[in-house]
């Protein structure tokens, strides 16, 4: 993969795809966050609506993300978030962290980080533990890019 | 046209008078006692971003009362439509339900009717929301999810079983492919031989608030509002008893607007479908009494109150000096609301019971015509049986036990509210002015200036909440270090299997060369802008063809819809 070779892994700022990766127009909570990690530093990327799951792979070859962050509010999110992480596997894109967020009930959590989905956060969750989140998985891809490319 | 807003501005400006009482209270009183007490003071606003002051007082009631006001029944309708408002009528109960199979959802509706439900409102899935069939690949995990299932009239025909559709109203929440599922609906009625006349309704159809707000569509606006036109027009010929559209302001508060942004974006949508229909050729008293609304009503007591006020006073006012309507009908702004969703919270859920009662109870404050009470596992999951009949017995406390519904407009007069009221009214007709000035609410959608407003609003809000502003009891103050997980309604896979099933069957089992026939003959009349598509569509439906079938036709001619970049 070529992706990520040419940034500066510890300086430039962390850019974020955020995506709603399914039929699934409850968008009030993505734009907040959009605002949110913009205003932490990040640069940020919204996938528009209705991305098919390939669509929010290649984009994010494409700008080159540290973190792809899933958001659906539909229930559909084993089926959709998964179908994101097979195209992943397909490309053999295995240095981008998927974040995943949205009405996600405890019990499907696990079968999420099992995928390597983390955070999985539910609703009245305060932003600066989605931030703080999303900055740390941002430090581990650097980190692993690092060692791959040296 | 700006000139008319500017009018009405200046016009509640000049009914605003100094108040002298309040000053000399708060001189006199209020600074000795706030100043002996150590008390801070602090600025109050409302939802809407409005200054509230401590004390409202008689100088606060607009000079001109008698005419912003009017008896119930008696334009400009500020207290109500009817005469004798919920005596005469309670309110219909309306309840949105919808989820898994068509036979899962009829089933629902028989177990809400046997409860003392009085009006059906369906929930379609996502799929279906936008116009995709069970066995699109897209449509993977998400059918029955969000709501029913509807691929093809097959499934109406399942929804619908053993209901009399000529005894009870329903309510369909869908906009993009609203027509389809319009057309399947009359031609259950048919084939039930219900005649059209008889059957009543609310399709929402409000495709203008989707580019705003709720975010499903299929083709750029152009193409849906066209559709729309040929509802009104067939319906108000075909089916007096049809609401052809419910201008939504719902999911513009859902999305993160203000009171005041809720009730100027759907006023000002409404008053673009008023335009359309004139340019149509019809008369303003033609098909404006069959226009329906839907708000949210949400937590801030007497703001939505007021706001409710506000937006009848407005539609009144504007259909009788600005589009010349004669009939009081036309004037009469008519709606359904619906408890605010957003103000669930996922945290101590229980505690959502009392938020939707405070919610249902300034709805029905506010003159509402028909209620949906959210149920209080929704930030969860679709509502459970016992979940969904505790928001219904809210309802039925309310209006049987309590007697707020024996007074018509008990606020009316109120200091507070009536200032409110118009205040809310200027600021919703500074928005009028504002839109206006950019060309009109559809320039005002395309450019992305109304969905900017909303999430600017929606993130200042959720700033304050993150940094204690602003309380939700159980997120951010008195939390509970140890949630328990409630039982929340499962909807399995096999929904999904079934409808793909079911549909593979249909197109087995159809006449599929009258289906082709009956879809060339709609793509042929789409072409031509002057026929009307609604018996083009309802011939597609009596076939069986889909509710893709039939959407990709529209696809094919008029191409998908990008929305404008916000961010």
């Amino acid at each position: 993969m070529e992706n990520g070779k040419n940034r500066k892994y510890t300086e430039a700022p962390i850019k974020v795809l955020l995506a709603k990766p399914a039929i699934d127009g409850h968008d009030r909570g993505i734009f907040v966050l959009a605002r949110a990690f913009r205003d932490a530093g990040m640069d940020v990327i919204y996938a528009g609506l209705l991305p098919t799951p390939e669509e929010v792979v290649d984009t994010a070859i494409n700008e080159d993300v540290d973190v792809i962050a899933l958001s659906l509010l539909n229930g559909a999110h084993l089926t959709a978030f998964k179908n994101v992480i097979d195209i992943m596997n397909k490309k053999g894109v295995h240095d981008i962290a998927v974040v995943g967020g949205g009405i996600i009930p405890d019990e499907d959590k696990p079968a999420l980080e099992k995928m390597g989905i983390t955070g999985n956060f539910g609703p009245g969750t305060p932003l600066k533990i989605i931030i703080d989140h999303i900055k740390k998985r941002a430090r581990e891809i650097r980190k692993l890019r690092e060692n791959e490319y040296r | 046209m700006e000139d008319y807003w500017k009018l009405k501005i200046d016009g509640i400006k000049k009914s605003f008078k100094n108040n002298t009482e309040y000053d000399k209270w708060k001189e006199n009183v209020l600074n000795p006692w706030n100043k002996k007490t150590h008390y801070n003071e602090k600025k109050y606003k409302n939802s809407s971003g409005m200054d509230i002051r401590e004390l409202y007082t008689e100088d606060d009631l607009p000079d001109n009362m008698d005419k912003i006001l009017g008896n119930p029944g008696e334009y400009p309708f500020t207290r109500g439509i009817y005469p004798n408002m919920y005596r005469g009528r309670l309110w219909t109960m309306r309840m949105f339900s919808g989820f898994g199979t068509p036979d899962d959802t009829n089933k629902r509706l028989k177990y809400l009717i046997k409860n003392g439900e009085t009006g059906l409102s369906i929930a379609f899935d996502m799929p279906t929301l936008y116009g995709y069939d069970c066995d699109n690949r897209r449509s993977t995990g998400e059918v029955g999810k969000c709501g029913v299932n509807v691929s093809s009239l097959a499934d109406m025909e399942r929804i619908f079983k053993d209901i009399d559709l000529s005894e009870i109203s329903t309510s369909m929440t869908i906009n993009a492919p609203a027509a389809i599922l319009t057309a399947m609906y009359f031609v259950l009625a048919e084939k039930n031989n219900t005649s059209l006349k008889n059957i009543s309704g609310t399709v929402q159809a409000d495709i203008l608030k989707e580019y705003i707000a709720q975010k499903e569509w299929m083709y750029p606006p152009e193409a849906h509002l066209r559709l729309i036109r040929d509802m009104l027009a067939y319906s108000t010929k075909n089916v007096p008893k049809w609401n052809y559209i419910s201008v939504s302001g719902y999911h513009i508060r859902e999305a993160g607007s203000s009171a005041v942004q809720e009730l100027a974006f759907t006023l000002a949508d409404g008053f673009y479908y008023i335009d359309m229909g004139i340019k149509s050729g019809l008369n303003v008293d033609d098909f404006a009494p069959r226009m329906s609304f839907f708000f949210n009503s949400s937590i801030n007591f007497f703001e939505e109150i007021a706001k409710f006020r506000a937006a009848r006073r407005i539609w009144a006012t504007v259909l009788r000096e600005k589009y010349g309507a004669k009939n009081p009908k036309s004037m009469m702004l008519k709606f359904h609301t619906q408890t605010s969703g957003y103000t669930l919270t996922w945290q101590q859920p229980l505690n959502n019971i009392v938020r939707t009662t405070v919610e249902a109870m300034a709805a029905v404050l506010g003159g509402t015509q028909s209620l949906h009470t959210n149920s209080y596992d929704e930030a969860w999951a679709l509502p459970t049986d016992d979940a969904v009949k505790v928001a219904l017995r809210t309802q039925q406390i309310l209006a049987e036990e309590t007697g707020i519904s024996d007074v018509i407009d008990p606020l009316g007069g109120s200091y507070y509210m009536e200032r409110l009221t118009s205040e809310i009214e200027e600021e919703a007709y500074k928005y009028f002015s504002e839109i206006d000035k950019m060309g009109g609410i559809l320039n005002a959608i395309k450019s992305g200036y109304i969905q900017k407003e909303i999430a600017e609003t929606s993130y200042r809000r959720q700033l304050n909440v993150e940094n204690n502003d602003e309380t939700i009891v159980g997120v951010n103050r008195y939390v509970d270090e140890n949630e328990k997980p409630i039982n929340t309604l499962k909807i399995s896979d096999i929904a999904e299997n079934g409808q793909v099933r079911g549909l593979r069957d249909l197109k087995n089992k159809r006449d599929s060369r009258k289906v082709d026939e009956t879809l060339d003959r709609l793509r042929e009349a789409m072409k031509d802008d002057s026929i009307n598509l609604m018996p083009y569509i309802m011939d597609c439906v009596r076939e069986y063809a889909t509710l893709e079938e039939i959407s990709n036709v529209g696809r094919e001619i008029y191409g998908e819809w990008k929305e404008p970049k916000i961010y």
